[in-house]
């Protein structure tokens, strides 16, 4: 069985640049999560202890403004994790877990906070 | 160059703890050893979203190949430990290997009861654990059409709705006279046995097993103490798991329920922790001793020792909590309920949406949230700080929970 398989797939470009400034542009799967499409290209400042089940809120990212409009709207428990971040939660705040990449989003920036936990 | 930490296991623990030391800027040699083959990855999604298709295997790995090598962690998978030293401080390989340590962490894990049954070697029964057996369900799954699940607990009950979801007759065989019993209240079980069976899912209760039947080496059906039977082409038995303890036992460790270790999640060698499913440890939720096998417990006990190996050395005590999907339900769990003596709930289970808040001796021991995230969440502050709470609080919706958490005003 082989993880993270070189299968291709189609992708979208997403932007993440740390609290420090450094920026990583990445081919997301389309269909993965943004925090899925950090983690599988090595991007830091992204920690996702459950696994983006939604449950740590260790995933958490400030959509740049742009995009924010085209995400669909976050659920209750979302939400309500958005309230344990590490990092205060600011109105772009979203759990990148919950962010499924599309073509739409092709060129999505996020900022990771300065820490997760 | 010291001999640096070896971990033994490569789960969500033992992964932890390699990747901690480093945040922690632990700068010595780390080696994680897993006998399963590939990369560490995650156990949660293997009976939830990735058996009912909504996720792919290749997204479990914890990290990918190169987070590895860029944090110096060396990854020993598919080999086996199968003896440690203590006095000579290394642990021997199955393929022949040694390896010397400065401080061992044994992080290995549970594995699953085996159900003392006749046909229970029969083709179509499997059981759940690991990344291969999970793809050989859902292969299986493919063919199938009558899945009947042996154990209604959290496992059992995320594969029967995971099947059910995927259009299979379903039916859940239970030797309790209630679904979880083990981890929550009948409230919450008789919800969970209305959810599964409103969804077409059968549920038996208080059921005993005669054997499971096949023919030409084929499971066919489940047949009960009472001479009942259901028709069966695959079988998937979750009845719990053992701690893997032998290694720790063999080496002359003391065990009880899994690696008896203390506050500080240390063995009674001082260079040897023990951390995750396999360790019984002292926990403050529990008032005793207690084994827990969850994410969460992997995740904190790991970085206690991580800290614990950089210098930090603490008592663990963080507040145990849980989840588990199983059709639209979210039940989400804080806190050790085991031992309760009152409960109230928080909305009507009526309205799919509430919470079961478990009191022993007027404390705040756990609560159960269905689909009430924001109860859960505020809830792990209460647990976790011990703030008190009154059963009159819990159950009235006009009681802001939030304002209880926040820490009184100057």
């Amino acid at each position: 069985m082989s993880l993270f398989g070189k299968k291709e797939k189609e992708t979208a470009a997403v932007t993440y640049i740390s609290h420090t400034g450094d920026t990583r542009q990445v081919s997301a799967r389309i269909g993965d999560s943004v925090m899925e499409g950090a983690i599988s290209n090595g991007v830091d400042g992204i920690v996702a202890e459950c696994g983006g089940a939604c449950q740590c809120g260790t995933c958490h990212v400030y959509v740049d403004e742009a995009f924010l409009a085209r995400l669909k709207p976050m659920e209750e428990n979302e939400d309500e994790m958005l309230n344990t971040t590490a990092c205060p939660r600011r109105p772009n705040s979203r759990l990148s877990c919950q962010i499924p990449v599309t073509k739409e989003l092709d060129g999505l920036i996020v900022r990771t906070p300065e820490a997760q936990q | 160059m010291s001999d640096g930490v070896v971990i033994v296991g490569a789960g969500q623990a033992g992964f932890q703890v390699a990747a901690s030391l480093r945040q922690e800027g632990f700068d010595g040699p780390v080696t994680l050893i897993g006998d399963e083959p590939g990369l560490p990855y995650q156990r949660p999604p293997l009976s939830k979203g990735f058996m009912a298709g909504k996720q792919a295997i290749e997204g479990i790995a914890l990290r990918p190949p190169p987070f590895y090598e860029k944090q110096r962690i060396e990854l020993l998978a598919g080999d086996k430990v199968v003896a440690i030293d203590l006095t000579g401080r290394s642990v021997s390989l199955a393929s022949g290997r040694r390896v010397r340590y400065e401080t061992l962490v044994l992080a290995v894990g549970a594995r699953n009861r085996i159900l003392p049954l006749n046909g229970a070697e029969l083709d179509g029964v499997c059981y759940l654990r690991t990344d291969a057996e999970a793809v050989g369900i859902q292969d299986r799954l493919k063919q199938a059409r009558n899945v009947v699940v042996i154990g209604g607990g959290f496992i059992g009950l995320e594969l029967a709705a995971a099947a059910s979801s995927l259009g299979k007759s379903v039916h859940v065989l239970e030797a309790q006279t209630r679904l979880m019993a083990r981890a929550v209240s009948p409230i919450l079980s008789d919800f969970c046995r209305d959810l599964h069976t409103r969804r077409g899912v059968g549920i038996s209760l208080g059921v005993g097993l005669r054997e499971i039947a096949g023919r030409d080496g084929k499971v066919r059906e489940v047949v009960l103490s009472d001479g009942g039977a259901y028709p069966a082409d695959l079988v998937l038995i979750g009845v719990g798991v053992m701690p893997n303890s032998e290694l720790a036992s063999a080496a002359g460790l003391a065990v009880a329920n899994g690696v008896v270790v203390d506050q500080q999640l240390r063995t009674e060698d001082e260079n040897i922790y023990a951390i995750g499913d396999c360790a019984d440890h002292p926990n403050p939720f529990a008032g005793g001793r207690v084994r827990i096998e969850s994410v969460q417990n992997a995740i904190d006990q790991a970085k206690c020792v991580a800290a614990a190996i950089v210098g930090r050395a603490q008592s663990y005590q963080a507040a145990p909590w849980f989840w588990t999907d199983q059709f639209d339900m979210n039940l989400q769990m804080v806190g050790l309920s085991g031992g309760y003596d009152r409960i109230v709930t928080r909305g009507e289970p009526e309205s799919r949406k509430f919470s079961v808040f478990y009191f022993k001796q007027g404390r705040l021991a756990a609560i159960d949230s269905v689909n009430r995230p924001g109860d859960h969440i505020v809830g792990r502050k209460l647990i976790a700080n011990g703030t008190p709470v009154t059963p009159e609080q819990a159950a009235d919706l006009s009681v802001d929970l939030k304002a209880l958490a926040l820490p009184a005003a100057p």
